[in-house]
């Protein structure tokens, strides 16, 4: 690791303002994705924010029904909250399909969002990657692409978002507040949280330097049936394929979110209308204009038989 | 390390009169001091082991796994990959499993952690050490203290109520099956594939505290 300096934030402004004040800081939660790129070299910050004991570990009931999960809430404690396994199944079984149980003790709600892409070429600091270093090209564009984007690509980039826990709050419609260097508060909805890659990849999210996650808040329940099925090459911890996170109410539209198909969660509001065509119609409306490699072309078929089953699992709950 | 056959050389010793041999031919690695740009302000931590109070003064960059190797030499903790993806560092954290590979020491100011050298020791086994035993749940032993502690947390986890993604009820009480100690221990390589006695050795211990 390149050398940084660390300190302990006493408050969300004050951690804020000190990422703010220093170029080149990084907060620093759970530290499980952060470690690891800096233990490459692919991140080297020069001063680390340590946000972990500023109180932002509960998760609260919000006055419309909802749940106001804090920043450093860790995965386990998020998918064990006897409130998020009764109303948000979708959420709970999208986080128990991440990562192992030693990470999902450590990663927190926040970190989770903020995770890097998972692109072996994003890894390998002797390939071409513009998102690691910008300008440089996209060594995955003709290289092994089995498992990264097929739609919302450029040609400057077409990795996925790795996690599984935005893809289920995308599908619910999370919001996330945030903090920034001035004390300034704002709420960004989930869907515009993350970015696709466009000639800038190397900007994932919506949030300004210095800027910090305090709360994702989920809102009042969608009752209905709740179902997360991640396609992956092991049986666990290893990231999707593809992934498909559905809300199926008893009566009205469904949610369907995607996960391992490009650079943020896939949601398309076109194919949710479409339940009456089966998950042949919903696939075609949800991939229309997909772009991919011949390597990763059977994510397209695999998207339509991952939601026939996923619809399947609906009808006989 | 207990010397239970007369031989008084333990590996690790064998290991540092090497190195001390092999550096008499060679520079000392502490011969070329770094620049000070590369050297970085240390901070004070202190943090609990195994029920002893510790206090140090650390770089920011020593790992908590470093730390309890390097600094207080507690060398059960075992560094495989030192990215999180194989489980041999594996300690607890306030009663919680985590890779101590990669999380900073200096985040852990004031937690209370286990490691290996605290569940168990000769002849007061642990009852998931002295499963593995019985259930020769290891072959080279390498990834066996991550083994253990992921698997004895797990258990808490469990009982706690943790789901897990091949729960089929997740609002039901907590049981656990092999397919649950598969699914809950992935964070766990054995690169000798010792697989199907760990399970045994984890089924073991789970029977015995009611949870099957």
């Amino acid at each position: 690791m390149k050398p940084f300096t660390y300190e302990r934030a006493t408050s969300p402004a004050a951690a804020a303002a000190a990422v703010a004040a220093k170029p080149g800081a990084k907060f620093v939660a759970g530290g499980t994705n952060l470690l690891d790129l800096m233990k490459l070299q692919i991140e080297a910050p020069t001063h680390l924010v340590d946000v972990n004991r500023l109180g932002l570990d509960t998760i609260e009931a919000t006055p419309d029904g909802g749940l106001r999960v804090g920043a450093l809430v860790r995965n386990t404690a998020l998918a064990a909250d006897s409130r998020v396994r009764r109303d948000y199944g979708v959420l709970s079984r999208a986080l128990l399909s991440g990562a192992s149980g030693q990470l999902r003790n450590k990663a927190t709600t926040a970190g989770n969002l903020l995770q890097r892409t998972r692109c072996p070429y994003f890894y390998d600091t002797n390939q071409a990657c513009n998102k690691r270093k910008p300008g440089s090209g996209c060594a995955a564009l003709g290289g092994y692409s089995r498992a990264l984007a097929v739609i919302g690509t450029s040609k400057d980039c077409i990795a996925t978002h790795p996690s599984d826990m935005a893809v289920a709050m995308r599908a619910l419609d999370a919001t996330v507040e945030t903090v920034d260097g001035g004390g300034r508060t704002r709420t960004i909805p989930i869907a515009d949280f993350h970015r696709l890659p466009g000639s800038t990849p190397w900007i994932e999210t919506a949030l300004t330097p210095g800027e910090m996650i305090t709360a994702v808040t989920l809102p009042a329940p969608v009752r209905g049936t709740h179902i997360y099925r991640k396609v992956r090459d092991r049986a666990s911890y290893a990231f999707a394929t593809i992934s498909v996170a559905a809300i199926l109410p008893e009566s009205g539209t469904p949610r369907f979110a995607f996960g391992g198909l490009a650079h943020k969660p896939w949601r398309v509001a076109a194919a949710e209308a479409r339940l009456d065509g089966g998950a042949k119609a919903i696939a075609a409306a949800a991939l229309a204009g997909a772009t991919p490699t011949s390597q990763n072309a059977y994510k397209i078929p695999l998207v339509e038989r991952t939601l026939a089953a996923v619809l399947a699992e609906g009808r006989a709950a | 390390m207990t010397d239970t056959n007369g031989f008084s050389l333990t590996r690790r010793g064998a290991l540092v009169s090497g190195v001390a041999a092999a550096s008499t031919t060679a520079l000392p690695l502490d011969a070329q001091p770094l620049p000070a740009e590369a050297r970085a302000a240390t901070v004070p931590v202190s943090f609990t082991v195994n029920g002893k109070k510790r206090a140090l003064d650390l770089d920011p960059r020593v790992t908590l796994l470093d730390a309890l190797r390097e600094h207080l030499h507690l060398t059960g903790s075992k560094k495989g990959c030192d990215h999180g993806q194989c489980g041999a560092c594996t300690v607890m954290v306030e009663g919680k499993r985590i890779n101590s590979c990669l999380t900073l020491a200096v985040m852990h100011d004031g937690d209370e952690i286990t490691t290996i050298e605290g569940l168990g020791k000769p002849g007061d086994l642990h009852p998931m050490q002295a499963a593995f035993v019985k259930h020769d749940g290891y072959q080279c032993g390498y990834c066996t203290p991550g083994q253990i502690m992921a698997a004895v947390a797990m258990l808490q986890e469990v009982k706690d109520g943790v789901p897990s993604y091949v729960s089929t009820d997740l609002t039901a009480a907590g049981r656990i099956d092999a397919q649950e100690v598969r699914e809950r221990m992935s964070g766990n390589i054995c690169r000798c594939a010792a697989y199907s006695n760990i399970v045994a050795a984890i089924a073991d211990v789970a029977g015995a505290e009611d949870v099957a």
